[in-house]
C-alpha cells in the first residue's frame, strides 16, 4: 500500500477536487442562486464589513425565557434598527446566564458614548438588569483598509515563501519547481479552508470571517509550507544520493514515506494542544481553533498528496499526456 | 564526556535558573523592573479606540500635539499599561486597560478642550447647551436630535470674549469656590493671559450683576453672574460634583486639541469576561501540554522525556520572556503559545524520528543520534524560517489593522519558533549527549525501538 503512494496520484488529484468543490459550490454558486446576486457565500465579520458587535448578559431571566425579538425590539428603541439577535447561554459558577450577541450599525463617531447609554437604558427599561461585556465599533472606513491589507498580506506572505523556497532549494535541480509546487498546494489549502468558511457561513449562523480567521489562514499557508518542506527536505537529500537506476517517483515515494511517522506524530501533536483549546479554550477563539484544526489535517494531507505529486507530475512532464494520447508510459524516467 | 557539553549544560542551568527567578520573583520584580504579567484588553477588560482627525488635511505635527495632550489626558487618568499611539496619517489608537466605565473615559480624553467666555446678551443659557460662538461657529450636530437638524437651529451666534489659545494651562487647578448661595462647591480656577485676559476685564469691569456664560467645547458649562471684574483674567468656574470638576480639570490642563477628534472604532471588553477567558486558556494549555508530553513519553520513550523536559523549560524561558520584554498576553496572543508548543515538540518529533531511523539501519546509537541531529536540521531550518516569514508578515499587517490582537498572535508565535530552536535542539542534544553513558544496544527498549523488527519500507532501495 505504502509503495503505491505517487502511483495512485490522480486519486489523490481527484479526492482534492472532491474536497474543493463543496466549498467553491457554497462560495460561489450558492449565493447566487438564492440570492440571485454574484456575491461571496462567507459571513464578513464587522472587522471587514463595519458595524458594532454586543454582547449582552441579562442576570435576571432565566434561558429560554427571552427572545431574540425582545432584545431587538430593545435595541430599535435605542436607536438602532435591524440589529441582528443570537441568544445564548454562559455557565457561571453554576448558574445559567442569558446572553445575547447582537450586529448592530457602527456607533456615532461623534458621540458613542450616548449610543451606548441609549441601549443600557431601553435594555434596563424593557428587559431588566442587563450588563453589556463586550462592545466592538468599526467604522467604514477601517473596514475597507482591513479588507485590503487582508488581501496584500496573503499575497505577500505567499511571494516571499515562494522566494525564500527557490533559495533554500538552489542545490537541487529545478529549485524553481519545489517552490512553486509547494505554493500550488498552499493555494489547495487556502480554497479548502475559504470553502469551508463558505460552508459554515451558510449553514452558522454564530460562525463569521474575521480578523482571526484571517490569522488562522495565514498560519495554516505556513504550517502547510511548512510540512511541504519537511517532506521536499527528503526529496533533495535522497536526489543527491540517488542511484543513477532509481527512479523519480519511486524516490519521491520513498521520500514520503521516510517522513510519514515525522508527520503522523507532528500531526497528533498540534491536534492535542488544538483540541485542547477548542474545548476549554473559550467561545471567542472556537472558530479560530476549529478552522486552525481543520487547516493544518488539510496541509499535512495537501504536502504529501498533492505537493510531492505535482513534483513527479512535473518531472515527467505528464500534462502532455493529459489529452489526446492517454497517459501509460509516464513511469518511465524523463531525460534530463 | 566532553566539555563542550559541560559549557552546554552549565549554560541551560542558568538560563532555566533565571526564568525561574523571573517567574517566582517576590513582589514581581526582578532586574529592577516590573516583571508582573502584562494582559491584554480581552483578558483585564477595558477599551481600545482609534480615534481619527475630523480634517482629512491634518499634518504630522498636529497629530503629534494632539498624541502629546491625548497622553498627558491619559496619565491624568492614573491607569497603568495604558498606549497612545499615532497610526497612519490621521489616527491615534488609545488603550485604557482596566478603567470601570471605558466610554465615559475615552469621551473625556477626546474632548477638545476649547475654553471660552461668551457675551451672552444679559441671558442665563441652560448649562449642557450647544451653542455657535465666534470663535467656534460650526460645532460638530449631535445625531437624532429633532430639534436641531441645522446649524441655524443652534439659534444666534454669540461673541467669543476670550480664545480658548490663551488659556495658561499652568494656572489651571481644583478649587473650592467661596460660599456663595449654595456653600462651598467644587470649582476650577483658570487664567487667561495676552489679549483674552485684558477683554476679559474690560468685559466683566462694564457688565457687573450681568450673567457671563462659560463655554466648554461649544457646551454650556455654567452661567455665573458676575460679581466683579477679573481685573488679572483669572478666575474660577463652579461645577456641581468632582466627577464633573475633574472631567473639566484634565480638560483643561493639558491644553487644547490642535483638531477635534472622532471615535471610528473601538472595542471594550469588562473585567468579568476577561477573567472567564484567562480561566478557560489556563485550562486549555495546561491540558495540551499534558497531552503532548504523554503521547511524547508513551512514543519515543527516554527522549520523549528529555523532549519533554526540554518543553518545560521552553514554557519557563517563553513566560519569563513575556514578563520581561514584556509582551501583552492577549487571547490570540496565548493561542499563539499553545501552537508555538505543538512546532517545539515538531523539531523533537523529526530528529527522534530520523535516530530510530539511523539506528534501525544498524548505527551505533552514539552515531544514530548524531546523526539524528544532523540530517533533521535543514528540515527544522527551512520550516522554522517559513513560519518565522508568516509571523513577520501577521506583526506587520496585524500593526494595520490598529488592533493588537493579531500582532499578539504573531508575536507570542514568531518567539515560540526562535525560542523552540533553542530548546529542541540546543537542549535536548545537551541531554540526549550527556545522557549517551546509559544507551547499550540491549537497552534499546528506552528508546522505543527493537533493531530486530524491520524498518517501515525495507522492499525501496535505501539512500544513504
Amino acid at each position: 500500500m505504502l509503495e503505491q503512494l505517487v502511483k495512485r496520484r490522480y486519486w489523490w488529484f481527484v479526492l482534492s477536487l472532491a474536497m474543493i468543490l463543496p466549498g467553491l459550490y457554497f462560495l460561489l454558486l450558492h449565493p447566487l442562486i438564492t440570492t440571485g446576486q454574484p456575491r461571496l457565500g462567507l459571513r464578513p465579520s464587522i472587522d471587514f464589513s463595519g458595524g458594532s458587535l454586543w454582547e449582552v448578559r441579562f442576570a435576571e431571566r432565566a434561558p429560554g425565557e427571552l427572545g431574540s425579538s425582545e432584545v431587538g425590539a430593545a435595541f430599535a428603541a435605542a436607536g438602532f434598527d435591524n440589529a441582528q439577535v443570537q441568544m445564548s447561554q454562559v455557565d457561571l459558577d453554576g448558574n445559567l446566564i442569558v446572553t445575547a450577541l447582537v450586529r448592530t450599525r457602527p456607533l456615532n463617531e461623534q458621540s458613542p458614548l450616548q449610543d451606548r447609554q441609549a441601549v443600557e437604558a431601553a435594555l434596563n427599561d424593557q428587559i431588566g438588569a442587563a450588563a453589556i461585556e463586550r462592545l466592538e465599533s468599526v467604522g467604514p472606513t477601517v473596514s475597507q483598509e482591513s479588507t485590503r491589507s487582508a488581501v496584500i498580506a496573503v499575497i505577500g506572505a505567499s511571494l516571499i515563501i515562494l522566494l525564500y523556497l527557490t533559495w533554500a532549494f538552489r542545490q537541487a535541480p529545478h529549485p524553481f519547481r519545489y517552490g512553486m509546487c509547494a505554493i500550488i498546494s498552499m493555494v489547495h489549502d487556502v480554497v479548502i479552508i475559504i470553502g469551508v468558511a463558505a460552508i459554515f457561513s451558510t449553514f452558522n449562523p454564530r460562525f463569521e470571517v474575521d480578523a482571526l480567521f484571517l490569522t488562522a489562514l495565514l498560519t495554516i499557508l505556513s504550517f502547510s509550507v511548512h510540512d511541504t518542506i519537511v517532506v521536499f527536505d527528503r526529496v533533495r537529500e535522497n536526489l543527491l544520493a540517488r542511484q543513477p537506476d532509481q527512479h523519480f517517483s519511486d524516490l519521491v515515494n520513498h521520500s514520503i514515506v521516510q517522513t510519514l511517522p515525522r508527520s503522523i506524530n507532528t500531526q497528533m501533536t498540534t491536534l492535542f494542544t488544538l483540541t485542547a483549546l477548542l474545548f476549554f479554550g473559550g467561545e471567542t477563539i472556537q472558530n479560530f481553533v476549529l478552522i486552525l484544526l481543520i487547516g493544518l489535517v488539510v496541509g499535512t494531507y495537501s504536502s504529501i498528496f498533492n505537493a510531492a505529486q505535482i513534483l513527479v507530475v512535473w518531472e515527467y512532464r505528464e500534462w502532455k499526456n493529459w489529452f489526446g494520447r492517454g497517459r501509460g508510459d509516464h513511469e518511465k524516467p524523463a531525460t534530463v | 564526556m566532553r566539555s563542550r557539553e559541560i559549557i552546554s549544560i552549565l549554560g541551560i542551568v542558568i538560563i532555566a535558573a533565571l526564568a525561574l527567578w523571573i517567574n517566582l520573583a517576590p513582589n514581581q520584580m526582578a532586574l529592577g523592573r516590573d516583571v508582573s504579567f502584562r494582559l491584554g484588553l480581552d483578558l483585564q477588560g477595558g477599551i481600545q479606540v482609534l480615534l481619527r482627525a475630523t480634517d482629512p488635511d491634518v499634518d504630522r505635527e498636529q497629530m503629534e500635539i494632539a498624541r502629546g495632550v491625548i497622553e498627558r489626558r491619559v496619565n491624568a487618568l492614573g491607569v497603568g499599561e495604558t498606549l497612545v499611539q499615532v497610526a497612519g496619517n490621521d489616527r491615534l489608537i488609545v488603550e485604557l486597560p482596566g478603567v470601570d466605565d471605558p466610554e465615559q473615559a475615552v469621551e473625556t480624553l477626546r474632548g477638545t478642550g476649547r475654553l471660552e467666555f461668551i457675551d451672552s446678551q444679559g441671558q442665563y443659557l441652560p448649562p449642557g447647551a450647544l451653542i455657535r460662538t465666534t470663535g467656534s461657529p460650526n460645532p460638530v450636530l449631535p445625531e437624532g436630535v429633532e430639534e436641531v437638524q441645522t446649524l441655524d437651529d443652534l439659534g444666534p451666534i454669540f461673541e467669543s470674549i476670550t480664545d480658548g489659545a490663551d488659556l495658561d494651562t499652568s494656572s489651571v487647578q481644583p478649587a473650592f469656590s467661596q460660599g456663595g448661595v449654595a456653600g462651598s462647591r467644587p470649582a476650577v480656577s483658570f487664567a487667561f493671559t495676552g489679549e483674552s485676559a485684558q477683554r476679559l476685564a474690560a468685559f466683566t469691569a462694564q457688565n457687573v450683576g450681568q450673567p457671563m456664560c462659560i463655554v466648554l467645547d461649544n457646551v454650556v458649562i455654567s452661567c455665573p453672574q458676575i460679581n466683579a471684574a477679573l481685573r488679572d483674567g483669572s478666575g474660577v468656574i463652579e461645577v456641581n460634583d468632582v466627577n464633573d470638576r475633574d472631567n473639566i480639570l484634565n480638560q483643561l490642563k493639558y491644553g487644547a486639541l490642535p483638531v477635534p477628534l472622532v471615535v471610528e472604532t473601538s472595542r471594550s471588553v469588562t473585567a468579568t469576561l476577561g477573567q472567564e477567558s484567562v480561566e478557560s486558556s489556563v485550562i486549555a494549555g495546561s491540558i495540551g501540554l499534558s497531552l503532548v508530553a504523554i503521547y511524547m513519553i508513551a512514543f519515543y520513550r527516554f527522549p520523549g522525556l528529555l523532549a519533554t523536559l526540554a518543553l518545560a523549560l521552553y514554557v519557563l524561558i517563553s513566560f519569563a520572556l513575556y514578563r520581561l520584554i514584556p509582551i501583552t498576553l492577549t487571547l490570540p496572543g496565548i493561542a499563539g503559545f499553545v501552537l508555538s508548543i505543538g512546532l517545539a515538540v515538531d523539531a523533537n518529533v523529526l530528529i527522534f524520528s530520523r535516530l530510530r531511523e539511523e539506528y534501525r539501519r544498524g548505527r551505533d546509537i552514539h552515531s544514530a543520534l548524531e546523526f539524528g541531529f544532523e540530517e533533521s536540521w535543514s528540515a527544522i531550518r527551512d520550516s522554522s524560517v517559513s513560519t518565522l516569514i508568516t509571523s513577520i508578515v501577521l506583526f506587520i499587517f496585524g500593526n494595520s489593522f490598529g488592533v493588537s490582537i493579531i500582532q499578539g498572535f504573531a508575536l507570542t508565535l514568531g518567539l515560540g519558533i526562535l525560542l523552540s530552536l533553542f530548546t529542541a535542539v540546543v537542549v535536548t542534544r545537551t541531554f540526549l549527549r550527556l545522557s549517551t553513558p546509559i544507551f547499550r544496544d540491549d537497552r534499546a527498549w528506552i528508546f522505543g525501538i527493537d533493531r530486530t523488527k524491520p524498518a517501515v519500507a525495507p522492499s525501496t532501495a535505501e539512500a544513504i
